[in-house]
């Protein structure tokens, strides 16, 4: 396949892109993975039947069988997020899921990674504010599934944690964050979410004080803490019968930590509006405007999802692209998104543009935010979105990967089952009014934080 | 089949209809209407949605010096209108179908998609049909969406420092063949195209026979290939210009370079000329060096990771990749950044220990194992994605290869011994077929540069 492909849009196909860096274990907060965002915009059934059952230890179990190919996806979701971190020590639940991997039961680092790759499996996973993921992708044939299993429940119940390999990946880490702040679109990201999250965990970033603070007994603590059955969601899509997804989550489930007690979460406040500006020789100034806006369940979800759209989540069907871009030719990127969490998660607009036009831009913005606020969508812009949203709900779940996602945010933030039945009516059922309502109680302007990285 | 012959095929466009080609295994069919356009569907029936591609056997290496990102910019306006479709109905068609869409320009060609709704393929395939041949843009549209791609320049690599080194690195390997320009183009190109540069452009390249059509996903090819020839089928053929071959002459000596930008952590790129796929059932050394670079980078327990990152601590990070499907130059690369305390200096000589093991000693079979069994396995995991299976089809054809040989092409994988790795490791990995480029990371305060490390002096040589 060939080098480095350029596309005119943000949403951008990396397929077959020259691999500019392998890092298998980075494990850089991932706080704001902008680009996956998209992710759960929308989600429908089209036919998906979804089983669901708690496990005797306590892990809720979301299940699909499809029998397509010959193939099968385990994610488990644990309340381990950034958000669950020891104060002072901002970078834990990232290293914790990070050093799983370097050694479990009588398998050091090495040999644990060959016996998985033995296998034909893939062990990935992630961590965002929320949730750690712990993921397999595996061939379902017997003996190829019940090796990578073995192995996944290694990894999950009897993790060594060696003092090597922590010593090694926080220095690792702490050059990632050195580096990182030398880069624009990191330090935009990072100065965001401080400015909007004030003494809020999910508006810390690991440094590399906090990283050098974290200990091997603060790892083992944190795992024996977050990564309970009775704090996990258990997703497994593929060529499997119920049966078979019964034995294999029990068998997982079982083996986790007894956990500690749920961990009541701080409050989040709305910060107050303020313009920072950060030094930096960039060309471009990276620009993020936003505040926390919505949970995961709200009721007034669909009404910002469908209002998004037009404001600035459908791509060139969306006003801040046709005015900021397609009239101005001030960005190549500019969009806007909802991010919902356990706690309300950003609004934010984001763009980037050459430094000397930067106040122009934001005017622009400025002008395209506050008209949709008063006005909401045209009704021609709501029908629309709506179409996008309910006609291309089969093209989010045409594969493994993508209901995998779906089925785990399905699971960890406990929305209903029939969430993908009732997608299509809720989304059709959103008035102009009601994306007008939603966005002013979720988007309250005078509260709005706006940085800028690479300004005069 | 050899590489080049498929661009000569292109200028002699037969006028009899053309047998249709199926591979009930792969389920994949092919057939070609009368003006040249290829259409290649592959059909896979477990989900309503498909994905419709055309790709443009015209990319960056087809430009010409001073028009560098000409490719590129007409893949942007090429979302403007039509003669039949105002500007921009493109995509709100496209939005209103359920679809997403976008493209994509490389050194090697230009592909524009869409995934949709299995009912929205016949007007997808409208569309794209239209804007293959009636494609209209202003000059005001045009003045507007350069702006946009010199933004996009700024943001992918003026302000990306190891987008720089990949840059600096084509640019000093290649002295002849187009693979020294940017895909995206220099900016002071950018800043002097014009809306003709970009119109000729379109005239010359989006023709039917330089094109081919890449279907999968929930539908029925004979009824595909209906439609194909009801939209595409209409337009006449043309002619292309001749393609010279421009290849690289041989290296005789390495080359170094470097890059100043703010970072902190330098960054180190090797780049060796190598050979590329030519011939997917006689060649053996593209297989080997696929390999190779598989046993360097291609799972959790290859060689850089294991030896540098995790074991010598000497990278923070480090990579390596054979691009061996090409229409030009194929190059090996191998990358990374040095752990905090260490040089780029013992960095590049730690890089040069793997590939002198490798030289000295081969692989263990073990190794070669693990490699073959995640590339059997991938083979699995690539059909949970319709779009994977597009590109790889779309991928193929893009350089003369097939997307009959994909099988071949893993069998040949499969087939790859110890003693072959070890031979092409032996064989390309000379100094005088190396570029070495360096980031040497600046502050960030422009105002304070420190005293300039110059690491091209400062290295083994």
């Amino acid at each position: 396949m060939s080098v480095q492909m350029t596309t005119p849009i943000h949403l951008i196909v990396i397929l077959g892109c020259r691999k500019l860096m392998t890092m298998k274990r980075h494990f850089l907060k991932t706080l704001f993975s902008f680009l996956a965002l998209a992710l759960f915009s929308a989600v429908a059934s089209a036919g998906v039947k979804i089983e669901h059952w708690t496990t005797a230890s306590g892990a809720r179990v979301y299940f699909v069988e499809t029998r397509g190919v010959p193939m099968l996806d385990v994610q488990l979701d644990f309340a381990a997020g950034n958000v669950y971190s020891v104060p002072d020590k901002a970078g834990l639940p990232s290293l914790t899921r990070s050093l799983l991997e370097s050694g479990a039961g009588d398998l050091d680092e090495e040999k644990l990674a060959e016996r998985l790759t033995d296998t034909g499996a893939q062990l990935s996973g992630r961590v965002d504010n929320d949730r750690a993921s712990v993921a397999l992708r595996t061939l379902s044939a017997k003996p190829e599934r019940d090796a990578a299993l073995t192995l996944m429940h290694t990894v999950l119940s009897a993790p060594t944690f060696p003092q090597a390999a922590l010593t090694r990946e926080k220095e690792r880490s702490i050059a990632a964050i050195r580096e990182a702040d030398t880069q624009p679109d990191a330090i935009v990201a990072k100065r965001f979410a401080a400015a909007i999250y004030p003494a809020h965990p999910y508006g810390v970033s690991a440094t590399v004080e906090s990283v050098a603070a974290i200990t091997r007994q603060d790892l083992i603590d944190f795992y024996q803490q977050h990564y309970a059955a009775k704090h996990a969601t258990i997703s497994l899509i593929g060529d499997i019968s119920r049966s078979e997804a019964e034995a294999i989550a029990n068998q997982l489930s079982q083996a986790l930590p007894a956990g500690g007690a749920s961990v009541t979460l701080p409050p989040v406040t709305l910060p107050k509006s303020q313009i920072i500006k950060v030094a930096h020789p960039a060309a471009q100034s990276h620009i993020q405007i936003g505040l926390p806006a919505v949970r995961r369940g709200d009721a007034d979800y669909f009404a910002l999802l469908v209002g998004n759209y037009s404001l600035g989540g459908g791509g060139f069907a969306s006003r801040l692209m046709k005015e900021v871009r397609e009239k101005r030719g001030y960005a190549y990127s500019v969009s806007s998104y909802f991010y919902p969490q356990l706690l309300p998660g950003p609004f934010g607009i984001n763009l980037q543009t050459k430094r000397s036009q930067v106040n122009d831009a934001l005017k622009v913005v400025d002008d395209v935010l506050s008209r949709f606020m008063v006005q909401g969508p045209t009704a021609k812009e709501l029908v629309a979105a709506k179409k996008n949203l309910v006609d291309g709900l089969a093209l989010r779940l045409d594969s493994n990967a993508k209901l995998l996602g779906y089925l785990s945010t399905i699971g960890f933030y406990g929305l209903p089952l029939t969430y993908l039945d009732d997608f299509p009516a809720r989304v059709n059922a959103v008035t102009i009014s009601q994306v007008r309502d939603a966005f002013a109680r979720h988007v309250p302007r005078d509260h709005l934080v706006t940085v800028v990285v690479a300004t005069e | 089949m050899k590489l080049p012959i498929c661009l000569a095929m292109l200028l002699f466009v037969g006028v009899s209809p053309a047998p249709t080609f199926a591979n009930p295994v792969l389920n994949t069919f092919e057939t070609t209407l009368s003006n040249g356009l290829r259409v290649i569907v592959k059909e896979d029936h477990r989900a309503p949605t498909v994905v419709h591609m055309v790709w443009y056997r015209a990319g960056s290496m087809d430009e010409k010096d001073g028009t560098s990102g000409v490719a590129h910019v007409l893949e942007h306006l090429m979302f403007k209108g039509t003669k039949r479709l105002p500007s921009g109905e493109f995509n709100q068609r496209v939005a209103a179908a359920g679809g997403q869409d976008n493209a994509f320009t490389s050194y090697d060609y230009t592909a524009y998609f869409q995934i949709i709704p299995k009912a929205a393929l016949p007007e997808m395939m409208q569309l794209e049909a239209d804007r293959m041949a009636n494609l209209v843009f202003t000059p005001a549209e045009f003045a507007s969406e350069i702006k946009v791609v010199m933004e996009e320049r700024r943001l992918r690599t003026d302000d990306n420092p190891q987008a720089q080194v990949f840059e600096a690195a084509r640019g000093a390997a290649f002295l002849a063949h187009p693979y020294r320009r940017p895909i995206i183009g220099w900016m002071n190109d950018l800043e002097h195209l014009t809306w003709q540069d970009a119109h000729h452009w379109y005239t010359q390249w989006y023709t039917p026979s330089n094109a081919y059509v890449v279907v999968v996903g929930d539908v029925n090819h004979k009824e595909v290939f209906r439609w194909a020839k009801k939209y595409y089928g209409v337009h006449k053929a043309r002619a292309l210009p001749e393609r010279k071959p421009q290849n690289e002459p041989e290296q005789k000596g390495w080359r170094r370079v470097s890059v100043k930008a703010p970072a902190k952590l330098p960054y180190l790129s090797m780049l060796w000329k190598v050979p590329r796929m030519n011939d997917v059932h006689k060649d053996r050394d593209p297989y080997a060096l696929e390999v190779l670079a598989a046993i360097l980078d291609g799972n959790d327990t290859s060689r850089l990771a294991k030896n540098l990152v995790r074991g010598g601590r000497i990278a923070q990070s480090a990579g390596a990749g054979y691009d061996g499907t090409v229409r030009g130059e194929a190059t090996f690369m191998i990358d990374g950044q040095p752990t905090e305390g260490r040089s780029v200096a013992e960095l590049e000589a730690a890089l040069r220990a793997e590939i002198t093991r490798i030289q000295v000693a081969g692989i263990t079979p073990e190794e070669l194992s693990r490699v073959k069994i995640q590339l059997i396995a991938g083979q699995t995991y690539k059909r949970d994605s319709l779009m994977a299976q597009a590109m790889e089809i779309g991928g193929m054809e893009a350089v003369g290869l097939s997307w009959r040989d994909v099988d071949s092409l893993v069998d040949q994988l499969k087939g790859v011994t110890a003693a072959e790795v070890q031979a092409v490791a032996q064989k390309y990995f000379k100094d005088d077929a190396l570029t070495i480029t360096v980031l040497d990371p600046q502050p960030m305060d422009a105002a304070d540069p420190k005293p300039s490390a110059n690491p091209a002096i400062k290295t083994l040589h």
